[in-house]
C-alpha cells in the first residue's frame, strides 16, 4: 500500500497501472497477474469495442476482408448505367500510370472495371494490380436511419416502458412475498419457500404455451402488459430478498410493533429501506432480464407498434439479407441502458450479492 | 395509572413448558425488577406482558382488561430492548418520532414531545445523527427516549444496561432511578444483575426455572429469603450456604458438616437426623478469639479494598467461606483465624430448601 501511494503521488495514472507487490521489484507473480488481467480485458472488453467500432462502418466497410478495426470504408461511386454504387479502386495500369476505376464485378483473378468519368468503356485488370481507395468515415446513418425511418424510437419507448413498469412491479410483489416468508413464523413456511425455489427448475420453454393461452384468454396479446405481467413474480427475486430480510434483527421488527406500527408500516418503513442493497441487486437483474428479454416478447408481440427493441432488432434479420450495419448500431443502442445501470449501481451488486449469499 | 396482573400465566414452546403458572400483581407507578439467572424465564415473562409472545395458559390483565388477544401494538406499552433496536436508517429524531407518527399525532405535538424528551435525556445535539454515529450510552438514551415520548401505560426494559461498560452502567442505573422518580410511570425491568435489581427496584421478583422464587421489597428479600435460591442469589458476595446433618443436643441442635459442628438453639420445623442448610452472610461473620469460635479456618485469599476487606477461607468439611470486614485487616494468605457466626442473622433452611428461620434467638 505504501509503495502504491508513494509512486502514485508523482505520476498518478502510471503509478496506478504499474502497481506491484511490496518492494517495487517485478516479481514473477506481478508479470503473471498483468498478463492474466490483460487477457481478461481483451477477452471481455474486446468484442464490445469491436461492436462499437463496427457499428460506425458502412456496409462495404463491414464486408471488407481482411477486416479493419477502425471504421474505414471503401469509397463507392454512383456510375451512370449502374443501379448500385460501385466500389472505387486505384489501379496500376500496364504503363505504370495509376487510375481511379470503379469495379463492376470480379471474375476469378480478373476484375471488370469502369472509369466513372467515362462509363461507356470497360477494362479488365488483374486483381493484384488494384488497391481499394478507402477513407475514414463514421457512418452515423447506421444510427439515424433506424431511429428515424424504422420506428426504432417507438421500440425504444416500448422497451423502456416494459423495463421500468415490470421492474417496479417485480420489486414490489417480490419484496412483499419475501417479507411474508422472512418475518412471519408459520407452519409450512419452509415448504412454501422450497416450492418457490422449485419453480426455478422449470424451463421457460415448457410454460411458454400454457402462459400464452392464459395471456390470450385475458385478451392481452399485442399489449405491453402481456410482456410485463407474466414474469413479474420471480423465484430468484423472492429468494434473494427473503435471504436478505432474514438477516434483519428481529428486535427491530418487535420494536416497530411496540411503536404501534401496522404490518404495512413495518414493511414499508423498516424492512424495505433496510433491504435496499438486496433490492438494488434485484432491480439490476430485473432491468437486465426485461431489457434483454427476447423469446417471450417475440411470442406475444406480433404487431410492429408494440415491438420492443430486441424484437425490432430481429426484424433487420431478413431471411436472405441481414443488414449488419443496422443490427450492430441498434445493438449498441440496446447496450447503453444496461451499461449505465451497471456503472451506477455496481457497488450494490457486490455488496448485495455478498450479503444475500447469492452467487 | 396502570395496574398489570398476571393470573396463572403459562408459556410452553411445543412440549417444553418454560413458565409454570406465574401469579403476579404490579401496582401503578411501581418499579418492578425481574431478576434471575439466564434461562429462568424473566425475558419471556416480559415479552408476554409486552404482547410479543402469546401465553399458552392463564391471563394477562392490564387495567382490568384481559389482553391475551390484544396485539403488542395495541397494548400501549413501550419497551427498551437489550440491543436498543434503533432503526439504523433513521435519524435519532425520526427514531423517536416513529411511534408517534404511527399514532397519527399532529406534527407540532410530535416535535414538542421529541424535543422535550431529548432535553430530559441530554441528547439534543445528536437529534439529526444516525444511530451508527452514536456511542453505546447515547444509543441507550435514544432507546429510552423512544419509549418516553410515547407516554406509555408502562415501560418495559429488557436488560437495557447489559451492553454498556461497567462505569457507564452505574451511571445509567442512577439516571434510570432518577427518571422513574421524575416520570413516575409503572416500570418493569429485567436483569440478571442482582445489584441493579437491589438498587432500582421497589419490588424485586426473583425467578427461578419458570417460577417465582420470591417477590418483595429488596431488603425483605435480603433479610428474609424464603428459600436457598433467593438466599444465594440476592446479595453480593453471595451468602455462605452450608449443608449439614441435624443432631439433637438436649437444649437445641447441632448442625454437623464434616468436622465442623455449629450449635444452634431450637428451631421450629427442624428435626433431628434430617438434613438442612444454614446460611450466613459474609458481613455476619465475626473474627474472634479461639474460645468463642464456631469455626477455625485458613485464609486462602484476602482482598483488601481499603475501606473493606474480603477474606476467602477454607475449613475442613465446609465450602469456601466468604468473610466481610470493614476497614483494613492485617491478615495474610495461609493465616489461621477464628470465626463466629452471628446467630441473630443466621438463616436455616429445611431439606426441601424452604426457610425454617430467618435469624435465630440468641
Amino acid at each position: 500500500m505504501t509503495m502504491a501511494s508513494t509512486s502514485s503521488s508523482g505520476r498518478p495514472v502510471l503509478g496506478f497501472l504499474t502497481r506491484r507487490r511490496e518492494g517495487g521489484q517485478w516479481h514473477w507473480t506481478d508479470v503473471f497477474t498483468y498478463v492474466y488481467l490483460v487477457l481478461g480485458v481483451l477477452l471481455m472488453f474486446g468484442p464490445v469495442v469491436w461492436l462499437v467500432l463496427s457499428s460506425f462502418k458502412t456496409p462495404a466497410g463491414l464486408l471488407e476482408f481482411p477486416p479493419t478495426l477502425l471504421p474505414l470504408g471503401q469509397i463507392e461511386v454512383q456510375v451512370e448505367g449502374y443501379d448500385d454504387p460501385l466500389p472505387l479502386f486505384a489501379v496500376t495500369m500496364e504503363d505504370g500510370t495509376v487510375k481511379e476505376l470503379a469495379q463492376i464485378r470480379r471474375i476469378g483473378i480478373m476484375a471488370q472495371m469502369v472509369d466513372p468519368e467515362n462509363p461507356g468503356e470497360r477494362v479488365s485488370v488483374p486483381i493484384n494490380t488494384r488497391e481499394p481507395i478507402r477513407e475514414m468515415r463514421v457512418a452515423t446513418e447506421n444510427y439515424i436511419d433506424p431511429l428515424e425511418t424504422f420506428n426504432f424510437l417507438r421500440y425504444l419507448q416500448n422497451s423502456v416502458i416494459v423495463t421500468v413498469v415490470a421492474t417496479v412491479i417485480t420489486l414490489l410483489i417480490n419484496s412483499m412475498a419475501a417479507y411474508g416468508l422472512a418475518i412471519y413464523d408459520f407452519k409450512g413456511r419452509n415448504a412454501i419457500m422450497l416450492f418457490v425455489i422449485g419453480t426455478l427448475m422449470i424451463p421457460v420453454t415448457i410454460v411458454l404455451v400454457p402462459t400464452y393461452l392464459v395471456v390470450t384468454q385475458l385478451g392481452m396479446v399485442n399489449t405491453l402488459w402481456a410482456v410485463i405481467l407474466p414474469g413479474a413474480a420471480t423465484p430468484t427475486g423472492v429468494f434473494l430478498l427473503r435471504q436478505y430480510m432474514l438477516t434483519i434483527p428481529k428486535d427491530l421488527i418487535e420494536a416497530a410493533r411496540m411503536d404501534k406500527a401496522s404490518e404495512w408500516t413495518i414493511y414499508w418503513r423498516i424492512v424495505l429501506p433496510l433491504s435496499l442493497p438486496a433490492i438494488a441487486v434485484l432491480a439490476i437483474f430485473s432491468v437486465m432480464w426485461r431489457w434483454n428479454d427476447f423469446l417471450w416478447p417475440l411470442v406475444v408481440l406480433t404487431r410492429n407498434e408494440v415491438y420492443t427493441l430486441q424484437i425490432g432488432l430481429n426484424a433487420f434479420q431478413g431471411e436472405l439479407d441481414v443488414q449488419w450495419h443496422y443490427v450492430l448500431a441498434m445493438t449498441v443502442v440496446t447496450l447503453i441502458p444496461v451499461v449505465l445501470v451497471f456503472a451506477f449501481l455496481q457497488r450494490f451488486i457486490t455488496t448485495g450479492i455478498a450479503s444475500s449469499g447469492m452467487k | 395509572m396502570t395496574e398489570i396482573k398476571l393470573n396463572k400465566v403459562v408459556k410452553a414452546y411445543g412440549e417444553v413448558e418454560v413458565i409454570h403458572g406465574i401469579d403476579l400483581e404490579i401496582h401503578s407507578g411501581e418499579f418492578v425488577v425481574f431478576v434471575g439467572p439466564s434461562g429462568c424465564g424473566k425475558s419471556t415473562l416480559l415479552r408476554i406482558i409486552a404482547g410479543l409472545e402469546k401465553v399458552s395458559g392463564g391471563e394477562v390483565v392490564i387495567d382490568g382488561e384481559v389482553v391475551n388477544t390484544v396485539p403488542a401494538s395495541e397494548r400501549g406499552l413501550a419497551m427498551v430492548f437489550q440491543s436498543y433496536a434503533l432503526y439504523p436508517h433513521m435519524s435519532v429524531y425520526k427514531n423517536m418520532a416513529f411511534g408517534l407518527e404511527n399514532a397519527k399525532m399532529p406534527r407540532e405535538e410530535i416535535d414538542k414531545r421529541v424535543t422535550e424528551a431529548a432535553r430530559l435525556l441530554q441528547i439534543e445535539p445528536y437529534l439529526q445523527r444516525r444511530p451508527k454515529a452514536l456511542s453505546g450510552g447515547q444509543r441507550q438514551r435514544v432507546a429510552i427516549g423512544r419509549a418516553i415520548v410515547r407516554d406509555p401505560k408502562a415501560f418495559l426494559f429488557d436488560e437495557p444496561l447489559s451492553n454498556l461498560d461497567a462505569e457507564l452502567r452505574v451511571a445509567m442505573r442512577k439516571e434510570l432511578a432518577g427518571l422513574h422518580a421524575k416520570l413516575g410511570g409503572t416500570m418493569i425491568y429485567v436483569t440478571h444483575d442482582q445489584v441493579e435489581a437491589m438498587t432500582l427496584a421497589d419490588t424485586i421478583v426473583v425467578l427461578s426455572g419458570g417460577n417465582v422464587a420470591q417477590a418483595g421489597k429488596p431488603l425483605d428479600l435480603y433479610n428474609k429469603p424464603r428459600n436457598t435460591f433467593v438466599a444465594g442469589f440476592i446479595g453480593s458476595p453471595r451468602m455462605n450456604l452450608v449443608e449439614a446433618r441435624v443432631a439433637a443436643n438436649g437444649t437445641g441442635f447441632d448442625l454437623v458438616s464434616g468436622a465442623q459442628t455449629i450449635r444452634v438453639p431450637e428451631v421450629p420445623g427442624l428435626e433431628a437426623q434430617s438434613s438442612a442448610t444454614y446460611g450466613v452472610r459474609p458481613e455476619h461473620i465475626a473474627i474472634t478469639g479461639e474460645d468463642d469460635a464456631d469455626v477455625t479456618a485458613t485464609v486462602e485469599l484476602s482482598e483488601q479494598l481499603g475501606g473493606e476487606t474480603y477474606l476467602y477461607c477454607s475449613a475442613d468439611g465446609l465450602p469456601q467461606l466468604t468473610v466481610h470486614q470493614l476497614g483494613q485487616l492485617p491478615v495474610e494468605r495461609g493465616q489461621v483465624i477464628h470465626l463466629k457466626f452471628d446467630r441473630s442473622k443466621m438463616h436455616v433452611f429445611g431439606a426441601d430448601g424452604n426457610v425454617l428461620a430467618n435469624g435465630l434467638p440468641t
